[in-house]
């Protein structure tokens, strides 16, 4: 980790009408960091990412990812990021390697890399003999782990990861924290949001939202020190239950 | 044009992969063209017949005798009074009846005259309005075979006579298979262009896959390409496959040239697939999308002339055809089929159907947002 910035943000604001989805949010992340990014439903966190990812055109405030502007550059911001959203995004009627040729494609791969990459990634996954299988013949967990690979195929500076682990066995989710943090030693910064707090005690640092605003931020063991918590699952309940939005 | 190759990969792979479209592209076509045209026909046949012969004379008879042996009646009942056989319209058995007077024949020796009553059901206007035309056309050739009959015709008939002989162009037989195939071509093009990309756009988004590619540096017009290009080429093959039923089956190949519907066809698929990809930047699900065409394609098929003709319309309907593409299509196919008219007869059609091309495409192309 250094101390190059790849994600601020100062103010960050969305509004939907008189709804303010996401309050004048301000943070920085660095490089090779993984960045836990937390809240109940509703709180915001898929908004805020949306706006990084260069989704969603935020309503105030400023930001830049990988040193471009959201809202001047969101064309060159998303040649630099890998995205998985919550929903699970590879196409199903394709195969595994289809889909990484696909997706490695349209960031303007070569067809060396392309093959070179597919072959390491298969091998990481121990896919090799599901590569030509449809994806939709995949079980979940091996789902969620390409959908992660594939996201990080074209070797982004960061990736977004929404929710990444929902519905996800244990084996299979420790299996996936391990393929974050060889991600995050290969350079990745890694933002990922979750509603799992024994994975927040993974992140290298993780901000607590509630109702659209920031309401702590900082490493696992010091939030847990300013909150006097045992675990981060206590951090969290004592910060989400002052909240007054609901469920959504 | 790198990334252009890739999603053009991955389309063609889809569509290959999903059965669904499949037998939509090869059923749909090879369905309607075999069954509709055979059932949708504007001759009516087969219409029930009430009559009440008050005569029951030797011309009676034979007009009765006449009229049943045309093929166009089937006589139904064959009542003593009015009332009986109205009680069969009534009841939807009949759909026409015939009244002949006691004096009939009496009359017809007499005074060269006499009169006739029919009445029809007009709950079906067109039936009984046909019905009552082919009636009389009965009755008038009965009329003629009658004269000749009596009178020996002078050399110059003091009797001036009018004759009508008519020949119908371009379909000499009155084919309405001729009239009806290529109308049908070109609703299966427009649900194949429009219904199809809709569709397809619509479940990238339901599934979630169109946001995954939001966030690739894809070009929105990369992105647009590749879905227009592979259901472009799927409408062309559905029409060769059309044209070569319309052959087998109907013996129909156009008069004109191939090379004039295929250029017009091209032009027209890019309209009706900017359609596509306009209903999909407004539908968030597929049965939005289904809802939403459905809706379209029927004004479109009610409004294209395929069933009923434009010129017949009102003025504020002839008026709303200028705007539907179908009508376009619909005559220039039969023109090009039928007439053998050529690139230069349909410039006009082209040209606009060119206008609907830009304007359908600029306007999906405008509303489609890779950032909300």
């Amino acid at each position: 980790m250094t101390n190059e910035k790849i994600i601020t943000a100062d103010k960050l604001s969305k509004r939907f009408g008189d709804f303010v989805a996401v309050n004048e949010i301000s943070f920085e992340v660095c490089r090779g960091e993984i960045f836990g990014f937390l809240g109940a439903n509703g709180a915001g966190k898929t908004t805020a990412m949306r706006m990084l990812c260069g989704l969603s055109l935020p309503s105030s405030g400023e930001a830049t990812v990988a040193g471009f502007d959201v809202y001047r550059e969101n064309e060159k911001i998303k040649k630099s990021i890998g995205y998985m959203s919550q929903k699970f995004s590879l196409y199903e009627d394709l195969t595994v390697k289809e889909n990484m040729r696909f997706y490695g494609g349209i960031y303007g791969k070569s067809d060396a890399f392309i093959k070179q990459k597919t072959a390491s990634v298969l091998e990481q996954l121990h896919l090799q003999k599901e590569a030509n299988k449809l994806v939709r013949s995949l079980p979940l967990g091996w789902k969620q782990k390409l959908a992660f690979s594939v996201a990080i195929f074209h070797e982004p500076v960061i990736v977004f990861l929404d929710e990444p682990t929902g519905g996800v066995d244990p084996v299979t989710r420790r299996e996936f924290w391990h393929m974050i943090y060889q991600a995050a030693e290969n350079g990745i910064t890694i933002f990922v949001t979750t509603h799992y707090m024994d994975e927040a005690e993974y992140c290298n640092r993780v901000s607590i939202m509630v109702d659209g605003n920031i309401e702590a931020l900082d490493t696992p063991s010091a939030l847990k020190q300013i909150y006097q918590s045992a675990s981060m699952d206590e951090v969290f309940l004592k910060l989400a239950r002052k909240a007054t939005r609901a469920d959504g | 044009m790198r990334t252009l190759k890739f999603l053009l990969q991955k389309e063609f792979r889809q569509i290959f992969r999903d059965p669904s479209i499949i037998r939509l592209i090869f059923i749909m076509p090879v369905m309607q063209l075999m069954i509709l045209p055979w059932a949708a026909d504007y001759e009516m046949k087969n219409i029930k017949l009430g009559v009440i012969d008050h005569d029951h004379s030797d011309y009676s008879r034979k007009l009765i005798s006449t009229i049943t042996a045309s093929g166009y009646f089937i006589l139904n009942d064959y009542a003593a009074t009015f009332n009986q056989s109205f009680s069969e319209i009534e009841k939807d058995h009949s759909d026409i009846i015939l009244e002949i007077p006691a004096s009939f024949e009496k009359n017809l020796v007499k005074q060269s005259e006499a009169t006739l009553f029919i009445a029809g059901n007009a709950i079906n206007g067109v039936k009984a309005n046909l019905g009552s035309l082919y009636l009389r056309t009965i009755i008038n050739d009965f009329n003629q075979t009658v004269r000749m009959d009596w009178i020996q015709v002078p050399r110059f008939s003091p009797e001036t006579q009018v004759e009508v002989r008519s020949s119908n162009w371009f379909n000499p037989l009155m084919n309405y298979k001729y009239f009806m195939v290529p109308g049908i071509l070109v609703i299966l093009l427009t649900m194949v262009g429009s219904n199809l990309t809709a569709m397809n756009i619509v479940k990238e988004k339901e599934i979630g896959t169109i946001e995954q590619i939001n966030v690739t540096p894809i070009k929105k017009y990369h992105f647009i390409l590749g879905k227009l290009i592979p259901f472009w080429i799927l409408g062309l093959f559905v029409l060769t496959l059309g044209f070569i039923i319309a052959r087998l089956v109907y013996g129909i190949s156009p008069l004109g040239s191939f090379v004039t519907i295929y250029i017009f066809a091209g032009v027209y698929l890019l309209a009706v697939l900017g359609l596509g990809l306009l209903i999909s930047t407004y539908a968030a699900t597929q049965q939005q999308a289904m809802l939403i065409s459905f809706f379209i394609m029927m004004i479109f098929i009610l409004l294209g002339g395929l069933y009923t003709s434009i010129d017949s319309m009102p003025e504020w309907a002839k008026w709303i055809t200028r705007f539907n593409p179908v009508s376009y299509f619909i005559e220039v196919m039969r023109m090009v089929v039928l007439k053998g008219s050529s690139l230069y007869d349909i410039r006009k059609q082209l040209l606009v159907m060119g206008v609907f091309a830009v304007v359908l495409n600029g306007w999906a192309v405008v509303s489609y947002r890779k950032r909300s």
